[in-house]
């Protein structure tokens, strides 16, 4: 009990040292080792086509036709059902991506360096909203994006980051939580603060006036832009708790649309599945809960580290997915949260509950004594491929998971 | 048929796009809508109503900081019909969306954190979970209250030897009935502070004892529940020897009183000794058990009254209450009915019965008491037992458990008096007077005699539950026992 308390300790001493960095944009396959031709990096737990869902399938297509491996989404489909195409998770490659998580060699990556324990991590940029290749959209207009992405935007920001030295991220969320920002759902805070962080070096390192304005305007017009920033920043702090021996804090939460999976830190490597649920939320107009896919994402990163949904009560809007959705609604999610976790992040505080710290370090054995299992804030990608995002709400990580884990941690401390 | 598509646009009107989402969904529902939507007018939520059908070229001119209402209806007036209510709920916006709910810990641990001063844990939960709940309460340094029941006496031994070695003190399981610090716990009444100690191994007996000297002048410091089978041969009496080390260190307690079924000789002999340790004068009430012989400044009682009175100090309770004078002459049979909803209310009954030379039986007997099969025996009833409660409250919540056998002992010839108690305080039933005079229906037909186990103070307000029943006929007893003794004068009454 107490070698589990103290490795837990750790754990989450660990997470609160960290110090996440935006450093850079490079192309993902210059620095993510093995990331060739046709290989392909997805959000969630290890997955094969034959099991992939209808939105993974439809970014899987698109983006092996803007890799160029395939001349059209049809030709895509067949190689891939051929096995033309290596899968592997994000969370194998240090990186993470939102919903289907596309990450291959030629598309722009950021890069957060933690500066505290030397490790850095990986995630595309956010395309926006509207019909986007995470949500499984993958007509001329995604393309079109990616390559925008590719061509302009990416390079530029990596210029202007190195010019900056690079833009300290946790102070940034800290204001981000004061301004109605949870960093999962809410990112109009942190993606106004980025930009204001980032103009000057773009302007300074720009020689096109065009594409300047361009990219400002990109940005700018993206409430969700710092979303991709903040889980490369979970990816960049959870990487370090990894392997502590006897820790039973959770390291990583990831969905692939089909499975939900977890990493326990004293566990190491090993996902512990099960199928993944359906969002509770809210529909745009033209949809319902019948056109939608279930969960998906790398994205509860942000979950792992306290924010989200463990942070709902910095966002009270967001909480309108589901119930009543009043301020004290909201102020429950993140007290009840406080159940599962070891502790709370006294510099990421929620002015609203009196600056509580946000719920850090998800103990599985918590997590399964309570019965509560952590709350996510989520997008909602419509079923079919192709179409896009279709709502957004709030789901709960599958329970099965955590028992799983519970399961083997007890094994691997040797009471079982 | 020919959709309408109404648009509106308010300039520089915004809101936040999910409480936009949560207010479209009530135009959706009006009838004739196919399709509506309010969303703030950037380009991406334009496409989206665009591709959705709602939008025309009003809304098509919005910009990102206008706010868009698209209507999709059959006809002119379900649109104008759903631009109205729009417009309203844009108005009422602002108003508060009902009261939140108050976030309770869920877990001791967040308990703790939540109220960090804490020193005391009330635990009810199902029996398998009891002992691994109080055992996370311990190791957090809190005292534990333990009120499930259903828990193997060996884990209950267990537990309370690992609170011996923490120094905390755990009451139960199974313990119904506690007064800490003046704060009634479970199943407790309201009874004014002072000087006298309580250490009971029963809840009603705790009840009926902290209530008469509470209602007779005098006032409790403590009243400490320790389960019904500390006192057993199993568990050894953990709690009750640690219940004499607080109440000998309170310098509040003047007076301590000891409550419990007859124990063991082993258990006994260990509890006399704890009381021959005592600075303090002790009040013994083991309902049911023979004499015994103990320390001087201990003193034996055989009723919960008795040990009221010695507590006070030798004054007597319900003064002018004259059991022959105030009998009701039975009519029917000769045989007494109790029916009660209090476990030691029920033996104590049984010792009065038994002291004045009567035959006794009951599904819970106590020494000298038959079953319920006895021949010529009253029939003094538990209806708490468990046989009377599987699967369903407790009668002193639930009051109906008792209205089948009211109804067989109504319609019995052999019997010529019921008797009764109503337990009243927190947890019990808001108006168990009410419910009886209700469940009886009119005249009894033959005496019924209650008492009624509570305080001024209690939510029910005893003197409150004693004029109703009083109305209704019933004639109420100053206490239990004396409710007993009045039902034996009824009977002889007639002979």
């Amino acid at each position: 009990m107490e070698r589990i308390e103290q490795a837990n300790e750790e754990a989450v001493g660990r997470m609160l040292a960290a110090d996440p960095v935006l450093i850079d944009v490079v192309t993902a396959g210059d620095v993510i080792d093995g990331l060739g031709e046709k290989v392909i990096l997805h959000a969630g737990p290890p997955i094969d086509w034959a099991d992939m869902c209808g939105p993974m399938r439809g970014a899987i297509t698109g983006i092996a036709v803007f890799e160029g491996w395939a001349p059209d989404l049809e030709a895509a489909e067949e190689m891939a059902s051929a096995g033309a195409f290596e899968f592997r998770p994000n969370h194998h490659a240090s990186a993470v991506g939102p919903m289907t998580g596309m990450t291959t060699l030629s598309q722009p990556v950021m890069v957060v360096e933690n500066r505290k324990y030397g490790n850095r991590s990986y995630c595309t940029v956010n395309e926006g909203l509207g019909k986007v290749m995470r949500f499984g959209g993958n007509d001329a207009e995604v393309l079109d994006r990616l390559r925008w992405l590719r061509d302009v935007l990416g390079p530029a920001m990596g210029v202007a980051l190195r010019d900056t030295g690079g833009i300290p991220l946790k102070s940034l969320v800290a204001r981000g939580l004061t301004m109605g920002d949870e960093m999962h759902q809410r990112n109009v805070g942190c993606s106004g603060l980025m930009l204001r962080a980032l103009a000057p070096a773009l302007a300074k390192t720009s020689t096109d006036t065009k594409a300047l304005s361009e990219s400002l305007a990109f940005i700018g017009g993206n409430d969700q832009f710092f979303l991709n920033i903040a889980m490369a920043m979970g990816k960049a702090i959870m990487d370090p708790v990894r392997d502590i021996d006897g820790s039973c804090v959770v390291t990583a939460m990831s969905r692939n649309g089909t499975t939900f999976g977890i990493r326990v830190s004293g566990t190491g490597d090993r996902w512990f599945t099960a199928p993944v649920e359906m969002p509770e939320g809210l529909y745009f107009p033209g949809f319902t809960e019948a056109d939608a896919n279930p969960d998906m994402g790398d994205s509860t990163i942000v979950e792992t580290i306290g924010l989200g949904g463990f942070a709902m009560g910095a966002s009270p809007a967001v909480a309108g997915f589901v119930g009543a959705g009043t301020a004290a609604d909201a102020a429950n999610y993140t007290r009840t949260m406080a159940e599962i976790t070891v502790g709370e992040n006294p510099e990421w505080t929620i002015p609203a509950l009196d600056y509580l710290g946000v719920p850090t370090g998800i103990d599985i054995r918590l997590v399964v004594e309570t019965g509560l299992a952590p709350v996510i804030n989520t997008g909602i990608a419509h079923r079919e491929p192709g179409v896009g995002q279709v709502g957004a709400g709030v789901v709960r990580a599958p329970m099965a998971c955590f028992e799983q884990a519970l399961v083997a941690f007890a094994e691997s401390v040797g009471v079982a | 048929m020919s959709a309408v598509i109404v648009n509106e646009v308010l300039r520089g009107f915004y809101l936040d796009s999910v409480a936009l989402l949560r207010m479209s969904q009530s135009l959706v529902a009006l009838d004739g809508v196919d399709e509506a939507a309010m969303m703030m007018g950037s380009p991406s939520n334009r496409q989206i109503m665009a591709d959705a059908g709602i939008l025309d070229a009003t809304g098509e001119a919005a910009e990102a900081g206008d706010l868009v209402i698209g209507i999709r209806a059959d006809n002119q007036d379900a649109a104008d019909l759903a631009l109205k209510e729009a417009r309203a709920i844009l108005e009422q916006s602002s108003a508060a969306k009902g009261d939140g709910e108050v976030w309770r810990p869920r877990s001791v641990r967040s308990a703790v954190k939540a109220m960090p001063d804490a020193n005391f844990a009330l635990i009810s939960v199902p029996g398998d979970f009891a002992i691994s709940e109080a055992r996370k309460a311990l190791r957090r340094g809190l005292h534990v209250m333990i009120f499930s029941d259903n828990v193997p006496v060996a884990d209950e031994a267990a537990l309370k030897q690992e609170a011996l070695d923490h120094g905390r003190l755990v009451m139960g399981p199974d313990c119904g009935t506690a007064i800490i610090n003046g704060k009634p716990l479970a199943f407790a009444n309201a009874v004014a502070r002072g000087s006298v100690g309580v250490i009971g191994a029963s809840g009603t007996g705790i009840q009926e004892v902290t209530s008469l000297i509470g209602e007779n002048g005098g006032g409790i410091s403590h009243a400490i529940g320790v389960g019904g089978r500390d006192l057993s041969d199993a568990v050894g009496g953990f709690t009750t020897m640690m219940a004499f080390d607080l109440l000998d260190r309170d310098p509040a307690t003047e007076h301590i009183v000891l409550i419990s079924k007859p124990p063991s000789a082993a258990v006994a002999a260990k509890v006399v000794d704890r009381i021959g340790a005592s600075s303090k004068p002790c009040t013994v009430c083991f309902v049911g058990g023979s004499e015994m012989s103990l320390p001087a400044n201990a003193t034996a009682v055989t009723t919960l009254k008795a040990a009221a009175e010695n507590a006070l100090g030798g004054s007597a309770i319900g003064a002018g209450f004259d059991p022959a004078a105030m009998a009701v002459p039975a009519s029917g049979g000769p045989m007494i009915r109790g029916l009660f909803s209090g476990g030691t209310l029920c033996a104590e009954a049984q010792v009065v019965l038994q002291a004045a030379g009567e035959a006794v039986g009951s599904n819970a007997p106590v020494p000298g008491s038959g079953g319920l099969d006895s021949k010529g025996a009253h029939q003094l009833i538990d209806l708490g037992a468990d046989e009377y409660t599987q699967g369903r409250p407790h009668p002193m919540i639930e009051p109906s458990v008792r209205d089948d056998a009211l109804t067989a002992a109504l319609g019995d010839d052999s019997i010529g008096v019921i008797l009764l108690d109503l337990v009243l305080g927190f947890g019990a039933h808001d108006d168990p007077a009410g419910y009886l005079i209700r469940s009886l229906g009119g005249s009894a037909g033959k005496p019924v005699i209650a008492s009624v186990t509570g305080t001024e103070q209690d939510p029910q307000r005893r003197s409150a539950q004693i004029a109703k029943l009083e109305d209704a006929g019933i004639t109420v007893a100053p206490s239990n026992a004396d409710a007993a003794a009045l039902s034996l004068a009824c009977l002889r009454s007639t002979t």
